[in-house]
């Protein structure tokens, strides 16, 4: 088996592993990492949050503990050791550059390479006397399990889509088809909220106050509504909303803030209607973005949709403006 | 919630001559695609798929085909921009996914 693993090339922009350098992690879950995943959500200093590639002992594993792969994420790798808590295990750090499994699965740095280059460069054949390193499901895209074997002699075993299902999995000896699902719940969805908030809003809130300052706040409230519309109202109501299609999510929920700003301000029809168009645009491209953060959404269903809903949106924004321009702008 | 993302578009494809039983894309799916039945993988509602991938990466007999790729319109554009294959750029400092 080791010749094989020899043959697996290494990426001199990988963090090399040193064998001797076990460190030991402890499974306590503290005020320092609540406050780390927060900025996380938030974008602040995101990129911070990496944990060493490398092989950590959690309690006093011995030859016998079972092998967790993780990846270098602070959030990934502190899921992984708080819900192994009591247990002795040897948590493997494969290098994703500080990305969670999910997305590093999907981009292939949590993947087969990686596992063998980690597994050899730890040498944890001599580590461990079984041969089984259990993975989290969510890197199942970026891991071929049977090449995994073949390089390296060790069985990949995927566990539960959330780390917190780990303590019922070791218990059961098994995944059920609950913890093989992933959600998208409301909490879900929350999360992940604040990233397209932060990413729009970086350009809406200060389009938002200029709006304001030159006097046109009806327009600066459309614009912060629309942005609200967007990023919040379309992860929190993306169930009920209407239609397949996350730019038309958008959109509908654009057109209901809207039209509560046109209440409250008593818009015209004309005004309301060149309004409604701009910035339910706005809206749909916003929430056209939050299938980046769905759970659910395929490549080839937001490439179909694109096609369809860019065109839409462009038309939208440039049939508002023309209405307001023959209205002799913002009466 | 239901998950049911836009009908009829996924590219995901079973040969189930090459099937061997396994279980594997049972497995890793994380929207239960696959259910085997009688020793072979059998598709439940395509329409589920999300096309990450997981399944053929797993499948031992090469059974599955799909196209992977992450269902993003930021992902998308920046490939379009780029000229390449969609792009999350979750590498460096952005912050998807
Ligand atoms: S590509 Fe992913 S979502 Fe689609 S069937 Fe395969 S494992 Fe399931
Ligand atoms: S992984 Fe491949 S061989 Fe195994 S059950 Fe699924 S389709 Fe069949």
């Amino acid at each position: 088996m080791s010749e094989n693993a020899l043959k697996v090339t290494f990426s001199p922009k990988l963090t090399p592993v040193r064998p001797s350098a076990v460190e030991t992690v402890s499974s306590d879950y503290t005020r320092a990492d609540r406050l780390a995943v927060w900025k996380a959500r938030w974008g602040i200093n995101r990129m911070a949050y990496r944990v060493k590639p490398g092989l950590y002992a959690l309690g006093s594993p011995a030859a016998d503990s079972p092998v967790f792969a993780s990846a270098n994420y602070k959030l990934s790798f502190d899921a992984l050791r708080t819900n192994l808590n009591g247990l002795n295990a040897w948590l493997l750090v494969l290098d994703t550059k500080g990305i969670n499994v999910w997305c590093a699965a999907g981009k292939g740095t949590f993947g087969t390479l990686e596992l063998a280059r980690v597994i050899s460069e730890t040498g944890l054949e001599k580590k461990v006397s079984h041969r089984n390193i259990i993975l989290p499901q969510l890197g199942a895209p970026g891991v071929s399990a049977h090449k995994v074997k073949a390089r390296t002699g060790f069985s990949v075993v995927y566990g539960p889509v959330r780390a917190e299902d780990l303590p019922e999995y070791l218990r059961l000896g098994r995944a059920t088809p609950e913890m093989r699902r992933v959600r998208f719940d409301f909490s879900d969805r929350m999360i992940l909220a604040p990233v397209q908030l932060v990413n729009f809003g970086r350009y809406m809130l200060p389009a938002a106050a200029l709006l304001y300052l030159l006097g046109f706040r009806a327009d600066a409230a459309y614009t912060a509504g629309a942005l609200f519309a967007g990023g919040a109202l379309v992860p929190a109501l993306l169930p009920w909303l209407p239609g397949r299609s996350f730019a038309v999510k958008g959109a509908a929920a654009g057109l209901l803030v809207a039209a509560l700003i046109a209440l409250a301000r008593q818009q015209s029809a004309v005004q309301f209607a060149a309004r409604a168009l701009i910035y339910a645009s706005a809206a749909s491209f916003i929430g056209l973005d939050f299938t980046g953060a769905s759970t659910y959404t395929s490549l080839s269903g937001v490439k179909k949709e694109m096609r369809l809903a860019m065109p839409a949106q462009a038309l939208a924004l440039a049939t508002g403006l023309a209405m307001l321009a023959a209205k002799g702008f913002l009466l | 919630m239901k998950m049911e993302y836009l009908r009829g578009v996924s590219t995901l494809k079973l040969d189930a001559a090459k099937c061997i039983g396994c279980g594997m894309c049972a497995a890793v799916c994380p929207h239960a695609v696959f259910r085997i039945e009688g020793r072979k993988a059998a598709i439940t509602d395509a329409d589920l798929c999300m096309e990450c991938g997981a399944c053929a990466e797993n499948c031992p007999a090469q059974a599955i085909t799909v196209k992977k790729g992450v269902g993003c319109a930021q992902a998308v554009r920046m490939g379009f921009l780029k000229g390449t294959e969609p792009d999350c750029g979750c590498g460096d400092g952005s912050s998807c996914c």
